[in-house]
């Protein structure tokens, strides 16, 4: 047993005061969870701590929270693994996960309020995206619900049944089980960026969803699914490709690697999108396997007007978008982001130096020649399956060719 | 008041099936659970669901191996629907979008699961329940038109008319406190198995015999409560459950000498007997010193094929990671038996009717009884989804043909006086609520459980007995309106300790060892006195006890080895 203090972010909407930081002291195992300490506070101490909970095991999805500032289940946290990872955050910034603005009450409270705070203590906050119910209670409803409905969450299969099972490849049913494995809990959606930024976005878990249906090979209206969530400017190119989601998902089901399975899709059904993230892809593809690093407006040109045909002879909306980048460039320069004249001459940037080109060609050829699907359910987990050196896990990792890790 | 034709009352897989099945039928229905539904615990279910589907396989020896497994005790008429429907209803879930797992030409594959003669559990990784729950649930998001979901409401009651029928139920709000009488004419207790009044449990925190409690309490009777599943693959101390899908991939399990013990117990299916026989085989290597020092022996799963192990066991291997901190890719994990599921509950027919009219069950929440003594792996979904659809379909035929009636405020007002008188209970003018269940669960672990006798079971009863009236004074923390879980908790108190009086007047009444039911002061199984059911009532003299014929269609009871 080993005594941890956890701080939590309280709100008692019926107190009539705003949110407020309490901390608790618990008696726990290192290896019981972050959960279980919740628990034990509300058994012991306080009942009116409201927290969603009920397996204990990861998969009700219940119990999504922050446990310091990483999205997560609390069910999943081992409390010792937490402190840990407290201490190192205070070792790395001298200050714990939680920012300063909200009055603490509870143990230890008074070395808070002096600033003689001597605990790493453990941080605890309802999940994000979301508006907060009670304490660690959120409204899932607008942030993740709508959004999961948002996406025809239903299997569309046309004409009758067939008298026995539908016949499908075995691999796809272990490919979108995957994105079946989602409990529904919520953490990619609160560790979302993405969302942060555009509380429209579909979002990870929607998405996750979406390919669910998409990938089930028994779905009829899978170009129907693609051109709507690719067209919805809040769709599949709103992803910033930022990992949070895959970090924060306790099941292993990688929104983020089913939004880019989506854009694969989309892309070689040929769908434009009005965010031009396809041809963006496509661009940033070619330029790094020409330079090997980004020449950004070479990239900006070939993303709204690609090809030589959109150099002479851009259509009115590639003129359009890319005059309207003009302001970004400008902020570019103003910021020292674009640093040289190269920069905003398109087709002038450098190449790498002494054959650093070749190496680059390999990691592609590489990747073509292994662009496999890197699905855990299909090869169990990662670092375990290739004997390779640490490159070429990489290049599989980046899956398909035409799909760079970047947008 | 919102009325509906068919309220459900649980949204897991039996809950989500009956309100379907009702929906379909044309009639209006609602659907009430007190957690999110895709909270529910059939996602816990791993391993898979039987039916016999393959050319080579039949009903018959699916509906034998269920007969014996439940060690004779399940009603064969109930066992013959359940295990005819079996392959209609897994085709009917692969239409809706079922990721079930395929075999190399494409067609629904199988798995190998304990006390079946044949491969016929069907499966989604070990995901099955989770798969299965969030594919009906999107089945309601698409009928949400014909099927109103009140997601997060607590039930606190069920509402009878002046003719003793069931019409409505009395629900509190979980998210502002507002209590609500709904009305209905048919309405159908789908709310789960009863684990958390056991410590530990491979149960969620939700299991506490809600429907269980609610049907005792207005009169409908209760069969077979002694029947409690230990489940042989579970972890020491938070009581998680590990898949018997491991074992049916080919685990071995180990005493501490390293001996694969169940060659004595069962030397034909070794690992793959009824659950019951495992667990306690199991105990008994431990009661016997050929445990580990922490009461566990292990299970081997080192012995599977690797590949196989990530493709269909993935999530185990998650649990060991995660809960343990044992790689069972690498090693023996440790395991004992712990409490799992609930065989007897409310008594039900083949079509999920109770004997109060108006009032169905399905689930764990019944007792139809297709598990009689033991419930075979894998037969709990199917028990939910065949029954649920069913009883859906009954009391959508029920509510075509009353014309109902208006429950009375007074069940409301009732429910509200007691919702006050809780809050009303001062800090310190008892004991806490959590205190009392802790007391609770681990009584009923260690007096009713795997072995029992009438000393320990008579010493469970009597401290039941005070935590009842200690229940009545025990005090909560919060006192207000928006998710007051503490509150919840208080009622859910009320219910587990129901569930656990009648659990402990059979299992003392039953004298004999059956079954989940093993006696050590009878140990041998007597059918010519107790080949029969024990069913409970409430009266106003208290509990009373009934016995009703096992029903026997074409299986004689013989002796059973596994």
């Amino acid at each position: 047993m080993a005594d941890y203090t956890i701080k939590v972010r309280r709100f008692q909407p019926e107190s009539g005061e705003g949110p407020y930081w309490e901390q608790f002291k618990v008696d726990l195992e290192p290896s019981l969870s972050v959960l279980d300490a919740l628990l034990q506070t509300k058994d012991r101490e306080d009942g009116s701590l409201a927290v969603r909970c009920s397996c204990r095991a990861a998969i009700c999805g219940s119990c999504g929270m922050k446990v310091n500032g990483q999205s997560t289940l609390g069910c999943k946290t081992q409390i010792g693994e937490a402190q840990e990872q407290a201490n190192k955050m205070v070792a790395a910034t001298g200050i714990t996960a939680a920012g300063a603005g909200s009055p603490v009450r509870g143990e230890g409270a008074d070395a808070v309020a002096t600033g003689t705070e001597a605990d790493n203590v453990i941080v605890i906050e309802p999940m994000g995206n979301m508006p907060v119910i009670k304490d660690l209670v959120t409204d899932m409803e607008s942030g993740h619900w709508t959004k999961i409905r948002r996406v025809t969450p239903w299997l569309l299969p046309h004409g009758e049944a067939p008298e026995r099972e539908y016949i499908v490849e075995p691999e796809s049913m272990i490919d979108i089980t995957q994105s079946m494995a989602c409990i529904q809990c919520g953490a990619c959606v609160s560790s979302c960026l993405s969302m942060e930024a555009d509380p429209d976005f579909i979002g990870p878990a929607a998405l996750a969803k979406a390919y669910r249906f998409v990938g089930d090979p028994r779905d009829a209206e899978t170009a129907e699914r693609l051109h709507d969530l690719a067209e919805d400017p809040h769709g599949i190119y709103d992803c910033t490709h930022c990992f949070s989601c895959i970090d924060a998902c306790p099941k292993g089901v990688a929104p983020m690697d089913q939004i880019m399975r989506l854009r694969r899709k989309a892309g070689e059904a040929g769908i434009e999108d009005p965010n031009s993230g396809h041809s963006h892809e496509v661009a940033f593809v070619k330029i790094i396997e020409k330079k090997g690093t980004l020449d950004e407006s070479l990239l900006l040109q070939e993303s709204f007007a690609p090809g030589v045909k959109g150099k002479l002879k851009p259509s009115k909306r590639a003129i359009k978008e890319m005059l309207g980048s003009i302001p970004t460039a400008i902020r570019g320069i103003k910021t020292g982001k674009m640093r040289s004249l190269p920069k905003l001459i398109p087709g002038v940037h450098h190449k790498l130096p002494e054959g650093g080109q070749d190496e680059v060609k390999a990691i592609y050829k590489h990747a073509e020649e292994h662009s496999e699907e890197f699905n855990l359910y299909i090869k169990g987990e990662e670092g375990e399956l290739i004997d390779e050196p640490n490159i070429e896990k990489g290049a599989e990792r980046a899956t398909a060719p035409d799909s760079p890790e970047a947008k | 008041m919102p009325t509906h034709d068919v309220l459900v009352i649980g949204a897991g897989l039996a809950g989500q099936r009956a309100a379907l099945a009702a929906a379909e039928e044309g009639v209006s229905v609602g659907i009430i659970s007190k957690v999110h539904p895709v909270r529910s615990h059939s996602n816990a279910a791993q391993g898979g669901i039987n039916a016999a589907l393959n050319p080579g396989d039949s009903w018959e020896s699916h509906a034998f191996d269920t007969i014996k497994g439940s060690d004779y005790l399940g009603d064969q008429d109930a066992i013959e629907i359940m295990t005819r429907e079996a392959p209609e209803e897994i085709l009917h879930l692969e239409h809706l979008g079922v990721t079930f797992h395929r075999n190399e030409e494409g067609k629904l594959g199988t798995r190998a699961f304990g006390g079946a003669s044949a491969a016929r559990t069907y499966y989604v990784a070990d995901i099955t329940g989770q798969a299965i729950m969030h594919v009906l649930y999107e089945q309601l998001m698409k009928y949400s038109e014909q099927v109103a979901r009140y997601e997060e409401w607590f039930c606190t009651a069920l509402a009878m008319d002046e003719n003793n029928e069931c019409c409505g139920v009395v629900t509190r709000n979980v998210a502002d406190g507002s209590m609500e009488l709904f009305e209905a004419k048919s309405v159908i207790l789908a709310c789960g198995g009863n684990g958390q009044v056991w410590k530990p449990t491979t149960n969620a925190l939700i299991c506490t015999g809600d429907g269980i409690a609610m049907a005792y309490r207005v009169g409908a009777k209760l069969m077979d409560m002694e029947m409690i599943q230990y489940h042989p693959t579970t972890l020491a101390g938070k009581g998680f459950l590990i898949t018997e899908g491991a074992r049916g991939e080919g685990a071995h399990l180990l005493n501490a000498d390293g001996e694969r013990f169940m060659e004595k117990y069962a030397p034909n299916k070794m690992e793959l007997a009824s659950r019951d026989v495992v667990s306690r085989a199991e105990q008994t290597e431990i009661n016997e010193g050929r445990g580990f020092p922490d009461g566990t022996v292990a299970l081997d799963v080192t012995v599977v094929p690797k590949k196989r192990v990530h493709e269909a066991l993935r999530e185990i291997v998650l649990v060991g990671r995660d809960f343990a901190g044992v790689d069972i890719t690498k090693e023996p994990i440790h395991i004992k038996p712990g409490n799992h599921y609930t065989m007897g509950g409310v008594k039900t027919d083949v079509d999920g009717r109770t004997d109060i009219p108006g009032l169905y069950s399905a689930g764990e929440t019944a007792c139809v009884s297709v598990h009689g003594g033991n419930r075979l792996g894998a037969n709990s979904l199917l028990d939910t989804l065949i029954f649920g659809r069913r009883s859906g379909v009954d009391a959508a035929a029920r509510a075509k043909r009353t014309a109902g009636s208006r429950p009375s405020r007074k069940v409301l007002e009732d429910e509200e006086a007691m919702i006050a008188d809780v809050n009303s209970r001062a800090k310190g003018s008892g004991r806490r609520v959590s205190e009392i269940k802790l007391e609770l669960g681990q009584t009923m672990d260690a007096k009713v459980a795997v072995f029992r006798d009438e000393a320990g079971i008579q010493e469970a009863i009597e401290i039941v007995a005070r935590l009842k009236e200690e229940a009545k004074t025990a005090y909560i923390d919060d006192h207000g309106s928006v998710f007051n879980q503490d509150l919840l908790g208080a009622i859910e108190l009320g219910y587990m300790l129901d569930n656990a009086e009648c659990t402990c007047l059979a299992a003392l009444e039953r004298k004999e060892s059956r079954g989940a039911q093993y006696r050590t002061d009878y140990p041998d199984r007597n059918d010519d006195e107790w080949l029969k059911h024990i069913d409970l009532e409430q009266t106003d003299d208290g509990p009373e006890i009934s016995y009703s014929e096992v029903t026997i269609t074409q299986w004689e009871p013989e002796a059973r080895t596994y």
